[in-house]
């Protein structure tokens, strides 16, 4: 008898510890799901804004043929982000994506100097949906950051990082509080 | 040995103490930065500034309720007098988490925002209609209806355009949901197949890992209901009020000024 209670003891002990252990990876594999998800959707809405970047550099270039080199940049930047994106590291299309940003901040402070343009309608829509995937790309990035957020304190806290490491979950990079990305950055000419 | 333990725990003190203070820090400057978004209202037309009579805000009403009957989009105007520094975008995404304008699922809610001593105005439309209510054209719903009402001090009639507007723009795209629904009775088993797995999973899940606490999962908006059958079909039968809700919001839409 009291043998018996001494032999269950340490089954129930580890059969506890292996449920307990199922539930906490599958909390880690669903908070990296999420994180995943969510990068996906910030991906998203950069290639959206990435599909408008041709069809603004014409307009503005009809105008504004002068600001070559600026146009140059936002064209070379979105390619390059295709590329990094194409490779799939979160951490070189964060940056890429990053570069762009700010070429893209700083061609529509550039085409402030340019009232014909700021009155053509083709512009102003065109305006209108890069504002407005500038928007969506924050309010994705937000929703990343928190998702990931919550999966890297998961992965680093407690029970969770006993799985971490053997099972490979690594931290996802959350977006910096954009220096200035928001509001209009300065810009050197 | 001796003369270590207190030295750390003077460490773990200072360091204590530097948390406590970011945190005090944190709490103090966070409201400050984001502007309260008012609780969801019971009707449509919300107005804090008391620039609309009761009329005027009836007769919106009334409108968007019509509307609503007609297509089940909900779309929802609120009046603030000031952002307080706060930035229109993050306010109205804000707003638009927390009211859940438009139906769960079709998400198909659009809200009119107006600052008015910023005189500062944006549409957010929900995932469901970003396709009839493109960016481009709720920025020009915003220049050519409201803003030159705006202009003229007309605010019901910038609203009531806007409004107009934006009814128009979305007839036509959610008007036959009807092709969407008799494909699905067709094959009648076939949409509840996720939820029969989810069912299934989840039974599964909870028999094996009982203790597991539900965790917070990723707040993805559409988590308002509390099981898995939360609210799934309720919504349509709302009559006059302003019920329903669950919509998603993605920052679609457009901002402007006047």
């Amino acid at each position: 008898m009291n043998k018996a209670v001494l032999f269950l003891i340490p089954l129930v002990i580890i059969g506890v510890l292996v449920i307990g252990g199922f539930g906490i990876y599958n909390g880690l594999v669903s908070a990296q799901e999420e994180s995943k998800a969510a990068w996906a959707q910030v991906e998203n809405q950069y290639q959206r804004r990435a599909d408008l970047i041709p069809n603004l550099v014409e307009t503005v270039k009809g105008y504004a043929r002068q600001e070559k080199s600026v146009l140059e940049e936002v064209t070379r930047l979105r390619s390059q982000w295709g590329e990094a994106r194409q490779s799939g590291d979160i951490n070189k299309s964060l940056q890429a994506a990053q570069g762009l940003d700010v070429a893209l901040a700083r061609l529509m402070v550039v085409v402030e100097r340019y009232p014909e343009l700021k009155s053509n309608q083709n512009f102003l829509k065109l305006q209108d949906q890069l504002e407005g995937t500038e928007n969506r790309i924050s309010v994705e990035r937000r929703r990343y950051n928190e998702v990931v957020l919550n999966y890297n304190k998961k992965i680093r806290t407690f029970p969770g990082a006993f799985f971490a490491g053997p099972f490979g979950f690594e931290r996802m990079p959350l977006f910096e509080a954009e220096a200035g990305a928001k509001k209009a950055p300065t810009v050197k000419f | 040995m001796k003369r270590r333990f207190p030295e750390q725990w003077a460490k773990f003190r200072r360091e204590g103490t530097f948390i406590l203070a970011w945190l005090i820090f944190a709490l103090l400057f966070v409201p400050a930065f984001a502007l309260e978004v008012p609780e969801r209202p019971e009707g449509r037309v919300t107005d804090h500034t008391g620039t609309l009579s009761q009329n005027e805000i009836a007769a919106l009403e009334q409108k968007l309720a019509a509307f609503e009957r007609e297509t089940t989009n909900q779309i929802a105007v609120l009046l603030i007098p000031s952002l307080e520094g706060d930035s229109l975008e993050d306010y109205s995404i804000r707003l638009a988490e927390k009211w859940k304008i438009g139906q769960k699922g079709k998400n198909n809610g659009v809200i009119l925002l107006v600052v008015k001593n910023e005189r500062r105005l944006r549409i957010e439309v929900g995932y469901g209609l970003e396709g009839a209510v493109p960016d481009a054209l709720a920025g020009s719903i915003i220049r050519n209806e409201i803003a030159p009402q705006f202009k003229a001090g007309q605010f019901y009639r910038g609203v009531d355009a806007g409004i107009t507007a934006i009814i128009a723009a979305t007839k036509g795209e959610y008007k036959a949901p009807g092709n969407r629904e008799r494909r699905a009775r067709a094959v009648p088993w076939f949409p509840f197949l996720p939820l029969i797995l989810i069912f299934g999973v989840s039974a599964i899940a909870n028999l094996i890992a009982r203790k597991r606490h539900y965790h917070s999962g990723g707040r993805h908006g559409w988590t308002t209901g509390g099981g898995f059958f939360g609210g799934g079909f309720s919504g349509g039968e709302s009559g006059g009020g302003f019920s329903g809700g669950g919509g998603d919001f993605g920052g679609g839409g457009a901002s402007g000024d006047w």
